[in-house]
């Protein structure tokens, strides 16, 4: 059995905006290491929701969520701002660069942030990462000057800065034409095969989903399968 | 390796809108230095109103004053000792002006530590003549070298020197005002008669002028052996002691104590001049006002910054919290942002408004009243340059609080789920 390295336990929510409704009901499921998991449903079934509880930004729920085997119940705001720097990799539909920093600059942020490693270190381990997602020429453009098919691989640089545990994405490639989501979805794959990279993408496309190891398929902010 | 990165975060930010930031400085510049300018201005005229008294006042005066004595005959009769005696016109008795056992009480103040220095003094009363009338005036027998050390009397002195009236017996410093009244030019001889009835003759060596009219009407200087000479008196007749301090705030507490140890009158500067530190404070309380009022107005314009910034860096502060920057690392960077804004445009403020005050103090400024001041005067002290800048910094400190812990309070969630 592979480690576990994250765990939702009975995990429900409820909007009251501006009547309560709840949006995710009562789900439990995990992932385990190196797993390449799709998050698959109808627009408005909750996704975005679960994604971002399970990424520690919202602490707004009942249940609870394991990450590497420990509970974020009760942690305090800068420990789960920790725990996101060290262990869990974004990407969303949106890329989020910093326009005034460069390609290179960006994709340090996160890693100057942990301080594990002196700054050196961080600018060899970024552009070892631009290399791996082939944009290695970029580096010392500003993030304004690339684009969008570029800007969401530099946005999957950042995500790697670290080593993370895991990557979420969320709608990754929704923004993207055929050919750059075709890049990108290529990309998850070469991680998830070649580095063992524990992956949980949302996404609307079915083709996406299908091609990956393991489809959670949420309704109305319930788990059909997984 | 947090501060480094929390502080190129910030520069980023800055340098992202620049022109902003800019004017917020400028802002902030412009207030400092009028603070600076306003403050030296103020303060040198202060310190230049507070001389015209401090300078020339004693800290102290050992006196003997004309008085009613306070032991009444009937209070020696034992039989009224109990009673309750009421006694009508009673008049003044002889009493000396002199100061008894002056050299003892010289040599002991002298000992004294919290004393800077001590000018002994004779004040006689007497009358100029001029042709067939008399202006009355006083006569001020003074230790020119005391006088000069310890209440700058060579600054009053427009004509001749201080030291004429030592060198040449039977010399004298006028008033300005009153060698005019009697047509008196330096080197002609004047005539006084003593209270006593006793005529001297008196050579002119010199003017002085005090920046006080009615001072300057009456006062006259000469050595203290020329005015014993004029009122016949020996060589250890003195009337007054003036006593310099260290700290002219110990004065009242010290005069207390002469009087009551030297058994004289003792009268300390406050007493005499109650007034003269109400006008000092009312003009710094002005200056600190519009320096805070203008700050205030500068700490707004920071705050309107800061909020624009995180307007449009609303993304941006997102994606680093998603990242793993807490809230209190954003709130950082933007209290960082609003208080280099105050420091650079504190520093600027500083120096623009050291050269203003350089400017107002080659101002030309003559005045009758003021001999020895030529352009307007300007106080220097270090103390309202570091008050501008711990101003600067605290103003902006508080206009970034509420942007930056509303920035630190932003919900990752809310803004990517916007997109
Ligand atoms: N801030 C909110 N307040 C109230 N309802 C919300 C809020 N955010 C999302 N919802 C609702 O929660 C449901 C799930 O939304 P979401 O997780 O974004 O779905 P998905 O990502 O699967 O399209 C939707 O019905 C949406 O309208
Ligand atoms: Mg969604």
């Amino acid at each position: 059995m592979q480690q576990v390295i994250l765990e939702a336990k009975n995990i429900s929510k409820d909007f009251h905006d501006p009547i309560t409704i709840q949006v995710l009901k009562d789900i439990t499921f995990s992932i385990s290491k190196g797993e390449f998991v799709s998050m698959v449903g109808k627009s408005g079934s909750g996704k975005s929701t679960l994604l971002y509880v399970l990424s520690t930004m919202d602490t707004d729920f009942e249940g609870e969520l394991l990450i590497d085997g420990e509970s974020t119940r009760e942690k305090s705001e800068s420990h789960l701002a920790h725990i996101r720097n060290e262990k869990i990799g974004f990407v969303f539909q949106f890329h989020y660069l910093w326009n005034e920093f460069t390609v290179l600059e960006n994709v340090m942020l996160p890693g100057l942030k942990l301080g594990k490693f002196s700054e050196q270190e961080v600018e060899h381990r970024a552009i070892e990462r631009l290399r791996r997602l082939d944009i290695e020429k970029l580096a010392l453009k500003k993030a304004s000057q690339i684009s969008g098919g570029e800007k969401q691989r530099v946005a999957l640089a950042r995500a790697l800065i670290n080593d993370p545990l895991i990557i979420m994405g969320d709608e990754p490639t929704g923004n993207l034409d055929k050919k750059n989501s075709e890049i990108v979805f290529e990309l998850f794959k070469k991680m998830s095969a070649e580095l063992n990279q524990t992956l949980l993408i949302v996404t609307h496309d079915p083709g996406f989903a299908e091609r990956t190891q393991r489809i959670i398929e949420l309704e109305d902010g319930r788990i059909l399968k997984h | 390796m947090n501060a480094k990165l929390i502080y190129r975060i910030a520069a980023s930010l800055l340098l992202a809108r620049w022109k902003q930031t800019l004017v917020a400085a400028i802002g902030v510049m412009f207030s400092i230095t009028m603070f600076i300018a306003l403050l030296g201005f103020m303060n040198g005229l202060n310190d230049l109103l507070d001389g015209l008294i401090l300078n020339r006042t004693p800290h102290i005066r050992l006196f003997n004053e004309i008085k009613v004595n306070d032991r009444q005959p009937i209070a020696q009769v034992p039989k009224f000792s109990s009673a309750h005696n009421f006694i009508h016109s009673i008049k003044p008795t002889e009493t000396r002006r002199e100061i008894y056992n002056s050299q003892p009480i010289i040599k002991a103040i002298q000992k004294d530590d919290r004393v800077l220095g001590i000018a002994p003094k004779i004040n006689t009363q007497v009358f100029f003549n001029a042709g067939t009338i008399d202006i009355s005036g006083v006569i001020n027998g003074i230790d020119v070298e005391a006088e000069r050390r310890l209440f700058f009397f060579d600054d009053y002195i427009t004509h001749g020197t201080s030291k004429d009236i030592n060198i040449m017996s039977n010399s004298i410093i006028l008033g300005k005002a009153l060698a005019d009244q009697l047509i008196a030019n330096i080197g002609d001889i004047i005539q006084v008669t003593t209270p006593q009835g006793a005529q001297f003759s008196l050579k002119v060596v010199g003017y002085f002028q005090s920046g006080i009219l009615e001072l300057d009407k009456v006062q006259t200087y000469t050595s203290l052996a020329t005015a014993q000479k004029i009122i016949g008196k020996s060589n250890s007749y003195i009337t007054d002691i003036q006593i310099k301090l260290k700290n002219y705030e110990w004065a009242p507490g010290i005069a207390k104590e002469y009087h009551q140890r030297f058994d004289t009158d003792a009268e300390d500067i406050q007493t005499v001049n109650a007034q003269f530190e109400t006008g000092s404070s009312i003009r710094s309380l002005i200056s600190y006002a519009v320096g805070i009022t203008l700050l205030v107005v500068a700490g707004f314009g920071i705050y309107n910054i800061l909020n624009m910034m995180i307007y449009e860096k609303m993304d941006s502060i997102a994606i680093l919290k998603a990242t793993g920057f807490s809230g209190s690392d954003v709130n950082r960077i933007f209290i960082l942002i609003a208080l280099s804004i105050g420091f650079s445009g504190g520093i600027a403020g500083i120096i623009l408004g050291f050269l203003i005050s350089k400017f107002i103090d080659d101002i030309p400024f003559n005045t009758e009243a003021l001999p020895t001041v030529t352009t307007y005067p300007v106080n220097y002290d270090l103390i309202y340059y570091a008050i501008g800048l711990s101003f600067s910094l605290i103003t902006t400190y508080f206009a970034g609080l509420f942007p930056a812990s509303k920035a630190s309070r932003i919900d990752p969630v809310a803004i990517i789920r916007g997109k």
